[in-house]
């Protein structure tokens, strides 16, 4: 039997194809403002290669866009899929583009606690996103653009006033990868302020999945502030999707 | 005197209460009754029975005045103090308006603040609340203030207040108390016997039944016509059952029982303020003392605004036993400092002393995150069912 676990994310749209046994494939594109149209695209995309699945599992903000076998909470799928990615993982930092969610489970992919941001783009990819652009880059040369650089201190925390903090900043002359930097610290420390109200024991190793996990200087940094191992995963950005897929072949495959 | 016996007639009639009361309060003031408009469970109503008087809840829980009260107010504020101060001030409350006098007390800062510009267009009364309970010399206070609000109303309304009055309202209060606990211990049955959206609205609108034994019997009929469904088999499946606990809740904020029971619970109790906080413990009627009678019952009402806070902790320590508890929901209103500083312990308190999962939730009265507090609650009935 197949099984798509679909996650409709604010930014991106990402599907994972499992059988009971094994992972076959994944597929992930940007949202752009019709996720009702991306989650149909990442359907036909796997009944293209692999014929007609047989349980589809959603979740994510639009989990409820399209009638699927089952619909699951985006905390819930990403306690699961942290697990698969990562057996045994009691702390999850998911950053996505809309919100950051702080997990931590029971070391078998159940949630104990968790907390969201999602009032404020402060603290998500979006803010990254904004002051790269602000910056004249792309998101996806993060890496190879803050490399060696030295961070200054980013004040604001609202998305706005920051980006005027990082334009004055680039008039005064400082370097531009001082500032990405910088901004990488300032949502790390406010990321870190988030997950301390789950009261986890400090210094237990944090499994760093959503879009911002592809970064791996991020979770340097990350891993500063949280004071304690970060990992992260190729498939870190589809952890909610995966978590969907081994909730439904749980779910399903016992019937 | 018309009750009503049968479901849901009842529960229609207690959600059209609040509607109802306010042509009930311009007859009753067309017939020269004096009103006491109050805003917190604080206030003594016995007082306001023996004088003669009748007690009503200000309207406190809708956005729709808070950009007038902003135009005085700060914007970050708790949205139920610039709400009531918005309803006041735009004369948009039928009960605000139709009160003689106004009461407050000095419970959080926001709104001991906000009362002194209130005063300035309507007759405010405010008393003085302790900021502790546990200590000799603040029991003394609230009670010398109990002593000097009687005095206020006697002078105010030009009448004199017996002894043998407050005790004959200190015991048809503990009968509409007790008729209450009745109603919404109905909460503890497993299965429930009815849902969390039922039991607040028979609470909410028995608020605003100014007939005592009118609404001691509606309460009464709507408890035995709920045991009556019940001991018939009819009632809801089992599911995860939660608690409500937090700011003071109404209107749109009930917007948190509609995520919990439209998303897999069911709401089987309230530790707030229109439910037990203020409820659940009468007044002692053997007290030879009225006054301290009532001075020892309204001090122990566990709001946050009271250092420390151990009464709040006791009344969800029984509840999470009473009604099975799966979960605790901690709903915190925007900018209530005192209960979003105290959700720690109540995190730890229901954690590691009764095992129970708690989740914190903050909300204003905006209908904007509808779509965020479901997806919280529903990942928290996810975690409930493992």
């Amino acid at each position: 039997m197949y099984y798509i676990g679909l996650d409709a994310g604010s930014t991106t749209t990402k599907g994972v194809l499992f059988t009971e046994t094994d992972y076959i494939d994944k597929y992930l594109l940007a949202t752009a403002g019709d996720p009702k149209g991306a989650m149909a695209t990442v359907i036909d995309y796997f009944t293209t290669h692999y014929g007609k699945a047989d349980k589809i599992i959603t979740t994510g903000y639009g989990r409820k866009l399209l009638p699927s076998d089952l619909a699951i909470t985006e905390i819930t799928c990403h306690g699961k899929g942290a697990n698969y990615l990562h057996p045994g993982i009691t702390q999850v930092v998911d950053i996505g583009g809309q919100d950051c969610k702080t997990i931590r489970l029971n070391g078998n992919g159940g949630v104990l606690d968790f907390n969201m941001n999602d009032r404020c783009a402060a603290g998500t990819g979006r803010f990254v996103e904004v002051m790269m652009r602000t910056l004249g880059e792309d998101i996806a040369t993060l890496d190879t653009f803050i490399q060696g650089a030295t961070p200054v201190q980013i004040n604001s925390m609202c998305t706005v006033f920051a980006e005027s903090e990082v334009v004055s900043r680039v008039a005064k002359g400082e370097k531009r990868e001082d500032i990405a930097l910088g901004v990488c610290h300032s949502i790390a420390k406010r990321i870190n302020g988030q997950h301390a109200k789950l009261q986890a024991p400090k210094g237990e190793a944090v499994l760093f999945t959503g879009g911002l996990s592809q970064s791996e200087l991020f979770g340097e940094v990350l891993a500063q502030y949280l004071a304690a191992p970060v990992y992260r995963d190729d498939l870190g950005q589809f952890a909610g999707a995966i978590g969907a897929a081994q909730i439904g072949l749980k779910k399903f495959s016992l019937q | 005197m018309k009750v009503k016996t049968e479901l849901p007639e009842i529960f229609e009639d207690f959600g059209e209460a609040r509607q109802q009361g306010f042509l009930k309060v311009k007859s009753l003031k067309d017939q020269g009754q004096p009103v006491v408009g109050v805003y917190c469970t604080f206030m003594p109503e016995e007082l306001v029975l023996a004088a003669g008087a009748v007690q009503i809840s200000l309207c406190s829980t809708s956005d729709e005045t808070i950009p007038a009260a902003e135009e005085d107010l700060p914007r970050n504020l708790c949205p139920l103090i610039k709400s009531s101060y918005g309803f006041g001030k735009t004369d948009k409350c039928p009960y605000f308006y139709f009160s003689d006098l106004v009461v407050g007390e000095t419970t959080c800062d926001g709104k001991k603040k906000m009362y002194e510009y209130m005063s300035d267009f309507k007759p405010l009364y405010l008393m003085q609340l302790p900021n502790m309970r546990d200590n000799d010399r603040s029991q003394k206070l609230w009670y010398e203030e109990i002593k000097a609000f009687k005095e206020k109303l006697e002078d105010f309304f030009g009448v004199t207040i017996t002894e043998a009055q407050i005790r004959d309202a200190i015991i048809l209060k503990n009968r509409e108390r007790q008729a209450k606990k009745d109603f919404y211990h109905l909460g503890q049955l497993n299965p429930p016997a009815l849902s969390g959206a039922e039991i607040f609205k028979v609470m909410y609108g028995s608020q605003y039944k100014f007939d005592k034994a009118e609404n001691i019997a509606s309460l009464e009929a709507a408890t035995n016509a709920v045991k009556e469904r019940y001991a018939n088999g009819e009632h809801l499946e089992k599911k995860p059952r939660i608690l409500i606990t937090g700011s003071p809740m109404g209107g749109v904020t009930e917007k948190v029982i509609r995520a919990v029971e439209e998303n897999g619970g069911v709401v089987v109790g309230y530790e707030n303020c229109t439910v037990a906080k203020a409820v659940e413990r009468l007044v002692d009627e053997d007290e030879t003392d009225v006054y301290k009678a009532l001075s020892d019952k309204y001090i122990h009402i566990g709001c946050a605004c009271m250092s420390d806070n151990h009464d709040r902790l006791d009344l969800i320590s029984n509840m999470i036993d009473d009604y099975q508890v799966d979960g605790v929901l901690d709903m915190v209103l925007q900018n209530c400092t005192p209960f979003s500083v105290e959700s720690r312990r109540i995190k730890n308190f229901c954690n590691d002393e009764k095992d129970t999962p708690y989740m914190y939730l903050e909300t204003d009265y905006s209908e904007s995150d509808i779509e965020q507090i479901n997806t919280r609650v529903t990942a928290f009935l996810e975690m409930l069912e493992g």
